[in-house]
């Protein structure tokens, strides 16, 4: 599957306490509204101006902090394809792929604010067409990829009623 | 070839030989939600017609927006008061305490598998439980079918030598590793501590360090089950749940890192990263608005009993505030039976009811802009308590409450001395302040098991 968008670009140490603040606790039952938050405090216009497609690029340890399945679930529903970023923290990637949200681990250094990008999923190549250049990212791993694949873990275990890891 | 503990606890619950880097599938002991995660994911086991509870323990904390200062989060409430009706699960109400507190006090033990949906649940790794935090659908999904599934991970064994100066407490030590080791520097590892200065260290304080390990991107922070271990869960009324557990000899680390705990200086995180650590000399000036005392971190009795004894007969900086927060219903009956909340009330402070209070924003403290916390939580991220525009740095207790005194960010140690000798003829760094006199960690320890504890529920 090819991605097509817009790139968003942040910096390091995006912690889910900037992807879905605190104050908005009282929204975490109500995540189409909490979706109109995402990453405000990282960039106030990010959730108004982004486009169904775009993607989110950072640098290292994107997701760090909470355990806010709340994060990576309004990226997703603010219509993100994918996120790239050269590390993740480890609650936050596994929470993305549960919830659905493909992570794309490469060197986002050659990425800029509004670059256009082709990712894809099979392949891991990353086609920079602003720049014309290629990128190639870090596979998922094999337990991980099958749980994408199926559509987040809730339908994983809807279709296997178990984990069904190698 | 020897076994780190995350890869002996892990083997026993998934019934094979798992090392460092196998993806297997593990019994859970506990699985546990708190009010800002659980409805999400009972909201998910409904959608998979899933509602029922199938791990030993199956708790829902309500411990984040307690009391609920809205409608909204009331509902949520209702959400999880419901869930635990219809499936039998534990509900911790207001009131209870925080998730992390109360899963040591009551729940986790040596060997268990335990996960909650909450990013510091590795801080029950200290009783020698493979411990930590997951986002509300693995929670849900290991809750109801009683199993998850984990990638073994590598260890960082942290051997610390050497006795804290005066002043200076575990979580100066965590906060140094953090500083030395960055936000990510232990992503998807297993930190294990150990050596001598662990090995006297108590309870209280080894919590401390294991509900950190995830600020340094570890899945958990492990220590190993010893006689601390078992006078702890004996004064909660729990002896028989106690085991010894160590790692092997022989077991193999990705990393070992030594630090000489005696020259470790009390230290203060900087807004906004907990990695952004500095000695405390170098914060001279800083004035607060706010200081915080409490949390999952340092709300502990032996945390309140150090600041109580620096502010005992004083009172705060007339420019701030200061907020105590015990961290569970026990610690805020130890501390009434203590004394220690006449002690606060006189110095200024406001208590609250025990819970996650102003650490994360919901209510209980939120600041201003430009507002600066002095909290001895375990994050000080933008936005964390409540606004972007506030500013947080992060302290052990004893930092916190002297600095409540002096209204800006001060160091303990000019008022904490060891000992009779010190205390007694020895000189003042500051000599407008009274030194305070500290029995060893030992003694501390002693006089924690010794101490009535109410018995288990």
């Amino acid at each position: 599957m090819v991605l097509k968008g817009k790139v968003w670009k942040f910096g390091d140490s995006i912690s889910t306490d900037l992807i879905c603040p605190g104050r908005y606790f009282h929204l975490r039952s109500n995540l189409p509204e909490l979706a109109t938050h995402v990453l405000e405090d990282a960039d106030p216009e990010f959730a108004s101006k982004v486009a169904k497609g775009d993607f989110v690029v950072a640098r290292n340890n994107f997701g760090l902090g909470s355990s806010r399945e709340h994060a990576p679930t309004i990226i997703k529903l603010a219509g993100v394809s994918a996120v790239l970023a050269k590390s993740f923290a480890r609650i936050f990637y596994r929470n993305a792929i549960n919830v659905g949200l493909p992570l794309i681990e490469c060197d986002t250094d050659k990425i800029d604010q509004g670059d256009e990008l082709e990712v894809d999923l099979v392949t891991g190549i990353i086609k920079n067409k602003t720049k014309g250049i290629e990128l190639k990212s870090r596979p998922l791993p094999k337990a991980m990829l099958n749980i994408l694949n199926d559509g987040g873990l809730v339908a994983h275990i809807k279709k296997h009623r178990d984990f069904k890891l190698d | 070839m020897g076994k780190t503990l995350a890869e002996k606890i892990l083997s026993a619950k998934c019934g094979e030989d798992a090392r460092a880097g196998d993806i297997v599938v593990a019994q859970v002991d506990v699985a546990a939600f708190q009010d800002g995660t659980g409805p999400l994911g009972v909201r998910q086991l409904q959608k998979m017609n899933l509602e029922k509870v199938k791990a030993p323990y199956s708790i829902l904390f309500i411990d984040h927006a307690a009391p609920s200062p809205r409608k909204e989060l009331s509902n949520d409430h209702i959400l999880l008061r419901t869930f635990a009706q219809k499936t039998g699960a534990i509900l911790s109400d207001v009131g209870d305490g925080v998730i992390h507190q109360r899963l040591v006090e009551d729940f986790a033990k040596p060997g268990d598998v335990v996960i909650g949906a909450d990013s510091h649940s590795c801080t029950s790794g200290a009783l020698g439980a493979f411990a930590t935090g997951m986002g509300s659908t693995d929670v849900a999904i290991g809750m109801a079918m009683g199993k998850t599934w984990f990638k073994v991970p590598e260890t960082f064994r942290v051997e610390a030598t050497g006795t804290f100066q005066p002043g200076v407490f575990s979580k100066d030590l965590i906060l140094y590793l953090i500083g030395m080791l960055g936000a990510d520097g232990a992503t998807y590892k297993a930190l294990e501590f150990g050596g001598p200065t662990i090995d006297t260290m108590s309870m209280e304080s080894r919590f401390t360090l294991s509900n950190m390990a995830v600020e340094a991107g570890a899945k958990t922070g492990l220590i190993a089950s010893d006689k601390i271990t078992k006078a702890y869960l004996q004064s909660r009324g729990r002896l028989k749940e106690w085991r010894p557990l160590t790692p092997d000899k022989d077991a193999q680390y990705e990393r070992v890192i030594k630090i000489d705990a005696g020259k470790i200086v009390p230290q203060v995180a900087f807004p906004h990263t907990v990695d952004n650590t500095k000695p405390i000399d170098q914060t001279k000036g800083i004035k607060i608005d706010q200081v915080f005392i409490g949390t999952c971190t340092n709300g502990r009795i032996e945390d309140l009993k150090i600041a109580a004894k620096i502010l005992k007969g004083k009172k705060r900086a007339p420019h701030s505030r200061l907020i105590v927060c015990p961290a569970s219903r026990d610690v805020y009956l130890d501390a009434i039976k203590l004394g220690l909340l006449e002690i606060f009330v006189r110095a200024g402070a406001s208590i609250m009811g025990p819970g996650c209070g102003a650490c994360v924003g919901v209510h209980e403290g939120i600041l201003g802009d430009k507002e600066v916390c002095l909290s001895s939580a375990n994050r000080n991220f933008k936005g964390r308590m409540g606004n972007p525009e506030g500013f947080i740095y992060l302290a052990s207790p004893a930092t916190c409450a002297y600095s409540a005194i002096t209204g800006e960010i001060s160091d303990p140690r000019k008022i904490i001395v060891r000992g009779q000798n010190k205390a007694g003829k020895g000189k003042s760094p500051d000599k407008k302040v009274r030194m305070l006199k500290f029995s060893s960690a030992s003694k501390m320890r002693e006089n924690f098991a010794k101490a009535k504890r109410p018995k288990k529920k």
